[in-house]
């Protein structure tokens, strides 16, 4: 059992030697390239993924801050819009209570300049009417200019202040 | 004694030609087989042969060679049943790894049977040679995946009906020893170049213990690869002498209990060889990669040493 044969450890080696050789060619380079290839694989698919995702934190970092800025904007719109619209409201309301009382004054203005004209029409037709009434009343050949002065001066006399 | 005169006369005769005539013998007078020549019979199993067993058919001679006489040594380069199997393991070897390849190449994901290879292949690589070789260990990764993978299919061919291990004789393993030999002496001179490789010889030790220490690193040289060859052997045809022995349990006692309990016993034994297969391929593999390893990483020693003093 113990006793070595040559011609079996010739044999061993030479089928040894040949199965090397054609694993090798056939079986080996094939199954480990095609294992180291896919661990490259796998890891370049690793950093990716890992890279992808330190990308996308970053956009949404900065998508947040955007959006923060985006609503700082907007409130800071509104504020602006609602002080510019108080401002304006008051603006607006001045405008027109002084033009109310600018119009207010003219018409005053007016009403005094028509009825102070309406006196002085009044005054004429009252002072004429007299005239005639005074001249048909004492006489009809009556100086009328000096009668008319007189009256003229009565009328002034009791025009009120 | 019948039993032990067995043991005895097989360790001394010419046992292949014996087992042959036995054989022939037992098929004769199947009914009155002494419990020696029953031995014999079962022992075969284990024995190289100049003939083989093939399920229905019966014994096959196989062709038979002049022993060619080279410097003194007879090589007989005659095809027997350990050469047959040592083929056979080969061809089916290079069949199931050319399928796992192909099926690796074609899908991106391996399932099945590329993907069982590759888990070994792996292992392989990242638990047996990077560890110990380093780096540049895997240049010789097709080597000791070879190593593995044959001496794994031979290991489990003598666990089929009417199969055999090779590795179950030792001048297949003093075979595998060699080639493993011839590559670590390969590989730690490649590593460290020629003159580093023989100074290692001396083992750094003063002119005048050389005539000690040299032959006894030489010796080193031959005692790793011995023990991968015993190992191997004895691992593989220590089980089958068990499996053997239980059996010859049944024709000794000439008993249907004894059947029974040495049965279950071959079933557990079995198991442990199976185990034992893959065992052994792995140890074979694991102490090739340690010994190629020493070689390399004591050639990387000196470059590193030179490397610092220049700086």
């Amino acid at each position: 059992m113990l006793e070595i044969n040559p011609g079996l450890i010739f044999w061993t080696i030479i089928t040894f030697i040949a199965v090397l050789a054609i694993l090798k060619k056939v079986a080996w380079k094939p199954l480990l390239t095609a294992l180291t290839s896919r661990e490259e694989q796998i890891r370049t698919a690793l950093q990716q993924a890992e890279h992808a995702q330190t990308e996308a934190m970053k956009l949404l970092e900065e998508n947040k801050r955007h959006l923060a800025q985006a609503d700082a904007h907007a409130q800071q719109a509104m504020r602006e819009g609602r002080e510019m619209g108080e401002r304006l409201r008051v603006e607006i309301v001045e405008k027109a209570n002084a033009n109310a009382r600018a119009m207010v004054e003219q018409a005053k203005d007016e009403i005094r300049r028509e009825r102070d004209a309406a006196l002085t029409q009044l005054r004429g037709e009252v002072a004429d009417l007299a005239v005639i009434a005074a001249g048909k009343i004492i006489d009809a050949n009556l100086d009328v200019n000096k009668h008319r002065q007189l009256v003229d001066n009565v009328i002034n006399e009791i025009r009120p202040s | 004694m019948n039993f032990l005169a067995f043991f005895t006369s097989a360790d001394t005769t010419h046992v292949a030609a014996e087992s042959a005539q036995h054989a022939a013998a037992a098929g004769e007078h199947h009914g009155e087989m002494s419990v020696s020549e029953m031995f014999k019979h079962l022992f075969e199993h284990v024995q190289d042969s100049r003939e083989l067993e093939l399920p229905f058919i019966g014994h096959v001679p196989l062709p038979q060679f002049a022993p060619i006489e080279i410097g003194g040594v007879s090589l007989d380069l005659s095809i027997t049943k350990h050469v047959v199997f040592l083929w056979f393991s080969a061809a089916l070897l290079i069949l199931l790894m050319v399928l796992a390849a192909r099926a690796n190449r074609k899908n991106r994901v391996p399932t099945g049977w590329g993907n069982l290879v590759e888990v070994f292949v792996k292992f392989i690589r990242d638990e047996i040679v990077v560890p110990n070789m380093g780096e540049a260990g895997l240049k010789y990764m097709p080597y000791l995946l070879t190593t593995f993978f044959y001496i794994l299919i031979m290991n489990l061919f003598g666990l089929v009906p009417w199969g055999s291990s090779a590795t179950g004789n030792v001048s297949v393993t003093a075979g595998l020893a060699i080639v493993a030999f011839i590559m670590i002496q390969f590989s730690a001179i490649r590593a460290q170049g020629l003159g580093h490789y023989l100074a290692h010889l001396t083992g750094g030790v003063p002119v005048f213990l050389w005539p000690i220490m040299i032959p006894i690193e030489i010796l080193g040289l031959f005692t790793k690869p011995f023990a991968l060859c015993i190992r191997l052997f004895a691992n593989m045809t220590g089980g089958h002498l068990v499996i053997v022995s239980l059996f010859g349990l049944i024709f000794l006692f000439k008993s249907y209990l004894i059947g029974a309990v040495t049965t279950s016993f071959v079933v557990a034994i079995n198991f442990l060889e199976l185990f034992v297969a893959f065992l052994q391929a792995y140890v074979f593999t694991m102490l090739t990669s340690i010994f190629m390893g020493l070689g390399i990483q004591a050639g990387h020693a000196p470059h590193d040493e030179h490397a610092e003093h220049s700086h």
